[in-house]
C-alpha cells in the first residue's frame, strides 16, 4: 500500500525501542496506469492462479480478460503445452512486493526437488501404462502434465505464506484440503468413483474379453517391477515429505507460541520495569500475569486472544479499548463501521490490532491512539494510529518481536496483510487487512 | 449552506466569539480556562430555557453545545435559534457518543460534532473552522456517517430514494471520511489524497449537507436500530 516506508536493511541496536520489531523489506508496488514501466511482476490483486495474466495486463496495459482468453485458447490448441510456460513464469517472475522469485528458493530446496522427481517418475510409469493400453489422448496430455505437476510441487513448497494462504483458499471449495466440509469430500469421492467406473468401462469396451487379459497381465508385471525397483525410493520421499510437513507445523506452532508469550509475559515484564517504583502496581501486574499464564497453560485459554470474550468485531474493538485504557492509561479513540461475527482469521486480525494498540500506548508517548475498524463485504480492515514519537523502522533491533511476529506474521499466516508507516516525530500507523470468507454484514448491534 | 470564506475573514482576523451551553459547571470552567486568550467567551448557560434568550441577545459566532441538556436536547437550542439568527453556528460536544443524539443535533443544524475528550488545541481549531463556515467531523461522527451511508445498502434499497444526489455519498467523500475515522486531521487527509485542505473542507461540508437534508430512509432506520442497545 505504501512504498514510502519500504523498510529493511541491517538491524542495528537502536537507542530507543519504540516498536519492538525488525521489519522485513516491503518492496514497491507497481504504479497504476495503462501500462506501467516497472519490471514484470505477478499481480496480487485480481489473480486467479499465479497472477501471471493479471501481471501481464498491468505491464502491457491490455485487458486481463483478453490475455486470459488467449492463454486458454492457446493452451487448448497446443494440447496443454502452453501450460508449461505458464508454470515456468509462475516460478521465475517474482510476485508483486516480493524480493525474489520462487525458482531461486526452489533450487535450495533439495527435498522439494526430490519430491518433484519422485512425482515425475510415478507419472512416467503411468504414461507407459497408458501407452500400453493404446489411449493416445492420455499420452498427448501427459508430457506437459508431468512438467507442470513437478513445477507445481516446487511452487507449493516455496511460495510465500500469503500466496499459499490464497492457494489454499482456492483449493478449499474443491474439497482438497483436509479440513474441507463433509459434503465436499463426499462430492470428491463420488467424482473419483465415477471416473474409475468410466475407465473400466472404456477398457472393457476397447478390447475383446480375453485379449484384455494379455495387456493387463503385462501391466501388472510392469507395475510390480517398477514398484520393486523404485518403491523404496518413493516411500522414502513420501516419508520425508510427511516429516517435513510435521516440522513445518511445529515451527508454525513455535512462532504462534512466541507471539503469545510476547503479547503477555514480555509485555508485562516491560511494564513492571517501567513501574518498578510503584510496589502496589508491580504486585497487581504480576498477579494478573500469573492468572493469565495459568489460564493459558492449564485451561488452554490463549493470552492476547479474543477467544470466548468477543463475538463480533465491534465487541473486540471495545475490549481492546477498555484493556488499553485501563492498563496503560492512554485514551483509545475507537470507531467501528459495520460489524460481523468473528472466525479464526478475524480473531487473528483483532489480536494483531490489539498488539499494535498496546505497542502504540506503551512506546509512542502519545496521549491518544486512534483505532478504526471497517467491515466490508470482502474484507475487514483495521487501522491503529498514534501521533507519538514514531520510529525509524530500519533501526529496530532484531530481537524485538512485537511488530514482526505479533502483528505482521500473525495476519500473514492467515492470508491477510500488514503495512506499517512510521517516521521519527511523525507518529505511526499500522494498517491491517484480512479477507473474509463468508458471513453477513450485521446491520446495527445485535 | 457551505460558503467557505464568507465569514472567514472576520474569524481569522479577530477572536471568534463563543457561547457555552453545558449543564456541568466544572466542564464550563474547564473549557473557559482552556480557551482563555484564544477565543472571546461572551456568555454561558446551563439549560435549554436559559440558553435561547441569552444566545439571541449576545449573537456569538459559535455556540459550543452539549448534546444532553436539562429541559430538552441540544437540538432544541439549535432549532430555536437557527431560523431567526442563521449566522450563529453550532458545534456539538458530547461525552456519550450515542449515535441517535449526535445525528439529531447535526440534523437540527449543528455544523460539527466533537467528543468532550478533545484536546484544547483541537477544540480551538474546531471552533475556528465552524466560525469560518466549515464542517467539523470527529472520527466518531465520520464512522457514523460511513455506517449510515454504507456502500452495500444502495444495492438493496427497499424504497426508491427521492433524491439520489442527497442520499448517497461519493467515493471521494467516503475516502475522506475513512481517513478522518482513522484519526487523520484535515491537513493530513489533504496530504494523503494529494488535494488541498480547502477541497477536504468542501467534501466534508458536502457530507454534512447530505446528512442534514437527506430523506434517506436508511438514516432513520439505522439510528433507530442503534437506539435499541
Amino acid at each position: 500500500m505504501d512504498q514510502a516506508n519500504a523498510v529493511g536493511g541491517p538491524p542495528g541496536r537502536a537507542g530507543h525501542g519504540h516498536w519492538t520489531a525488525r521489519l522485513e523489506s516491503h518492496g514497491t508496488r507497481s504504479a497504476r496506469g495503462p501500462a506501467s514501466a516497472g519490471p514484470l511482476r505477478r499481480a496480487r490483486d485480481g489473480r486467479v492462479f499465479g497472477g501471471v495474466a493479471a501481471g501481464l495486463a498491468t505491464r502491457t496495459g491490455l485487458s486481463v480478460g483478453l490475455i486470459r482468453v488467449v492463454l486458454v485458447v492457446a493452451a487448448l490448441i497446443t494440447s496443454g503445452y502452453l501450460a508449461v510456460p505458464y508454470v515456468l513464469a509462475w516460478l521465475l517472475i517474482p510476485a508483486e512486493g516480493a524480493d525474489g522469485n520462487i525458482a531461486a528458493k526452489a533450487l535450495a530446496d533439495k527435498r522439494g526437488i526430490g519430491l518433484a522427481a519422485g512425482l515425475t517418475s510415478v507419472l512416467v510409469v503411468a504414461l507407459i501404462i497408458a501407452s500400453a493400453l493404446n489411449t493416445p489422448w492420455v499420452t498427448s496430455l501427459s508430457v506437459p502434465l508431468i512438467i507442470c505437476a513437478a513445477g507445481l510441487v516446487l511452487i507449493s513448497r516455496n511460495a510465500s505464506e500469503e500466496e499459499l494462504a490464497y492457494l489454499r483458499s482456492l483449493a478449499g471449495p474443491a474439497g482438497l484440503t483436509p479440513t474441507a466440509p463433509r459434503s465436499r469430500r463426499v462430492l470428491r469421492f463420488g467424482l473419483g468413483a465415477l471416473l474409475i467406473i468410466f475407465g473400466l468401462y472404456a477398457l472393457l469396451r476397447g478390447h475383446e474379453r480375453l485379449a484384455l487379459l494379455v495387456p493387463l497381465a503385462g501391466i501388472m508385471l510392469l507395475v510390480g517391477g517398477v514398484a520393486l525397483a523404485l518403491g523404496p525410493w518413493w516411500l522414502r520421499i513420501a516419508r520425508e515429505a510427511v516429516e517435513e510437513r510435521q516440522a513445518r507445523i511445529r515451527a508454525e506452532e513455535r512462532a504462534e507460541m512466541a507471539s503469545r508469550v510476547h503479547d503477555s509475559v514480555l509485555q508485562t515484564l516491560a511494564l513492571i520495569q517501567r513501574k518498578a517504583g510503584d510496589q502496589q502496581q508491580v504486585i497487581q501486574l504480576a498477579r494478573a500475569q500469573e492468572r493469565e499464564l495459568r489460564a493459558w497453560l492449564f485451561d488452554g485459554r490463549a493470552p492476547g486472544s479474543m477467544e470466548g470474550q468477543a463475538a463480533t468485531i465491534e465487541d473486540g474493538v471495545r475490549l481492546i479499548q477498555q484493556e488499553v485504557e485501563t492498563q496503560h492509561g492512554v485514551a483509545v479513540d475507537a470507531v467501528t463501521v459495520g460489524d460481523c461475527a468473528l472466525d479464526d482469521n478475524l480473531s487473528a486480525l483483532l489480536a494483531a490490532a490489539r498488539e499494535a494498540t498496546v505497542n502504540a500506548a506503551k512506546w509512542s508517548g502519545a496521549g491518544t491512539v486512534s483505532l478504526f475498524a471497517e467491515v466490508e463485504p470482502g474484507s475487514v480492515s483495521m487501522f491503529v494510529r498514534d501521533r507519538g514519537r514514531g520510529f525509524d523502522p530500519v533501526t529496530v533491533p532484531a530481537d524485538r518481536k512485537g511488530l514482526a511476529e505479533s502483528v505482521r506474521a500473525r495476519v500473514a499466516r492467515r492470508g491477510g496483510s500488514a503495512t506499517i508507516r512510521s517516521a521519527p516525530g511523525q507518529g505511526t500507523e499500522v494498517s491491517l487487512v484480512m479477507p473474509r470468507c463468508a458471513g453477513d454484514r450485521i446491520q446495527g448491534r445485535p | 449552506m457551505s460558503a467557505p470564506g464568507s465569514s472567514a475573514g472576520r474569524a481569522a482576523g479577530s477572536k471568534p466569539r463563543v457561547f457555552l451551553v453545558d449543564d456541568h459547571g466544572m466542564f464550563r470552567s474547564g473549557v473557559r480556562s482552556e480557551l482563555a486568550g484564544t477565543v472571546d467567551i461572551v456568555g454561558e448557560a446551563a439549560d435549554v430555557a436559559s440558553a435561547i434568550p441569552l444566545i439571541a441577545v449576545s449573537l456569538p459566532d459559535v455556540v459550543l453545545l452539549d448534546v444532553h441538556l436539562p429541559g430538552g436536547g441540544g437540538q432544541d437550542v439549535v432549532s430555536a435559534i437557527k431560523t431567526a439568527h442563521p449566522a450563529v453556528r453550532f458545534l456539538a460536544l458530547s461525552a456519550s457518543d450515542a449515535p441517535e443524539d449526535v445525528i439529531a443535533v447535526i440534523r437540527a443544524g449543528a455544523r460539527g460534532y466533537v467528543t468532550k475528550t478533545i484536546s484544547g488545541t483541537e477544540l480551538i481549531d474546531a471552533i475556528r473552522r465552524v466560525a469560518a463556515g466549515d464542517a467539523v467531523f470527529s472520527p466518531r461522527l465520520a464512522g457514523f456517517v460511513l455506517d449510515a451511508f454504507a456502500a452495500g445498502d444502495s444495492a438493496h434499497l427497499d424504497r426508491p430514494s427521492f433524491d439520489p444526489e442527497l442520499d448517497q455519498i461519493t467515493a471521494r467523500e467516503r475516502e475522506v471520511l475513512r481517513l478522518i475515522a482513522r484519526g487523520y486531521t484535515y491537513r493530513e487527509v489533504a496530504k494523503e489524497l494529494f488535494i488541498s485542505v480547502k477541497t477536504v473542507e468542501s467534501h466534508v461540508s458536502s457530507v454534512l449537507r447530505k446528512l442534514q437534508l437527506s430523506t434517506r430512509h436508511q438514516l432513520t432506520r439505522w439510528a433507530a436500530e442503534r437506539r435499541l442497545t
